[in-house]
């Protein structure tokens, strides 16, 4: 195929490596880690539209100083499972595959198309969802538009440099 | 504190400093590694949502979602669940956003700052005016173009990327606030002008 050069796995950030399917007892410690971020994100007020303004204004700390610290905790933990080269409860070795950077123009340009989706909802795909439990029904229709974006670009991604 | 005598009815309908929230949400990457290898973002399950759904799908979405995936897309589906206990556990209360942010937005047109979003805009009757079409159906259409030609969102590439130090996630993070400001400053008062 014409995009067989790209990457393979679609996925967040980083290409989730190809698992065998995940068993029940673990989907259920996913479930509960789930319900934590959806607390985490509606009690840090992430989800909130006023706060993402009050970030992209340069009128608060509080975005940066969440997001700062949630990765330098984040990085001094990935450092700390590779020191002692960790194995995942399941067994596996960890590891965070690389994220190929090829000329780079997917994530210049598409993490620009996020960032004036992500100003005008005030919210990014987790705080949507957690905004649908929080009983903003109307952001069903931000999630099922956020949908025809990503089949959108499936279609689109032959022909859009990367 | 107070909150160590009644802690579920307290920390849970309070608003957490940063410096709680931020080292929190940054345990879930070490989190999903150590319970089953699996890097920590969101916005794959919008793939995986298309994969599950499309009759007919291009080579980008033909993969075993449910291998891939499901892990994340329960992983969601508790995010929507916490969403719900953390907003009906405790009352309702209004963002204490600064004022400097409060009196731009009031400028701009806005009147109602109560809630987590603006009620002029995010709602079933704003859904059809300028401001409710563009901050909803054109906002949420970028939101998951933009992170599925990035390959992730804050999540994926502001926390896990950085914190593993990769550049294709510093250059995403850099677009995201590329878009974010343009869109504040240049095209909100478009969006919002005539409330």
């Amino acid at each position: 195929m014409t995009d067989r050069a790209l990457p393979d796995l679609p996925g967040c950030g980083v290409s989730t490596p190809p698992a065998r399917p995940p068993r029940p007892a673990f989907l259920a410690v996913y479930l509960l880690l789930g319900i934590a971020f959806g607390i985490v994100l509606t009690r840090s007020e992430v989800l909130s539209w006023f706060r993402i303004q009050e970030m992209f204004r340069f009128q608060s700390f509080r975005m940066y100083g969440i997001i700062g610290s949630a990765i330098a905790t984040a990085a001094a933990s990935i450092a700390l499972i590779k020191a002692v080269g960790a194995k995942s409860v399941a067994g596996d070795p960890i590891q965070i595959p690389p994220k190929p950077l090829g000329r780079g123009i997917s994530y210049a340009a598409g993490g620009t198309i996020f960032g004036l989706g992500w100003a005008l909802t005030g919210a990014c795909p987790g705080p949507l969802f957690a905004l649908i439990g929080n009983g903003d029904s109307v952001m069903i229709v931000a999630v099922l538009s956020a949908l025809v974006g990503t089949a959108t670009y499936s279609w689109l991604r032959p022909r859009l440099p990367h | 504190m107070r909150g160590l005598h009644n802690p579920m009815g307290n920390w849970l309908s309070t608003t957490w400093p940063w410096y709680i929230a931020g080292p929190i949400i940054g345990l879930f990457v070490p989190a999903l590694l150590l319970v089953g290898n699996k890097v920590f973002g969101i916005s794959g399950n919008l793939s995986h949502m298309c994969s599950a759904l499309l009759p007919r799908k291009p080579e980008y979405l033909r993969y075993n979602w449910k291998d891939v995936g499901l892990w994340n897309l329960v992983f969601l589906a508790g995010v929507l669940v916490g969403g719900f206990l953390a907003a009906h556990i405790g009352q309702p209360h209004d963002v204490a956003i600064s004022p400097a942010t409060q009196a731009a937005l009031t400028r701009l047109g806005l009147h109602n700052f109560s809630g987590v979003a603006p009620h002029e805009i995010f709602s079933w009757r704003a859904i059809l005016t300028r401001q409710g079409f563009i901050s909803i159906v054109i906002g949420g259409f970028l939101v998951g173009f933009g992170t599925a030609y990035a390959g992730g969102c804050t999540s994926g590439h502001a926390i896990s990327g950085l914190a593993n130090f990769q550049l294709p996630s510093l250059i995403a993070v850099i677009g995201f606030f590329a878009g974010g400001l343009t869109a504040t400053w240049f095209i909100l008062p478009f969006v919002i002008g005539a409330l």
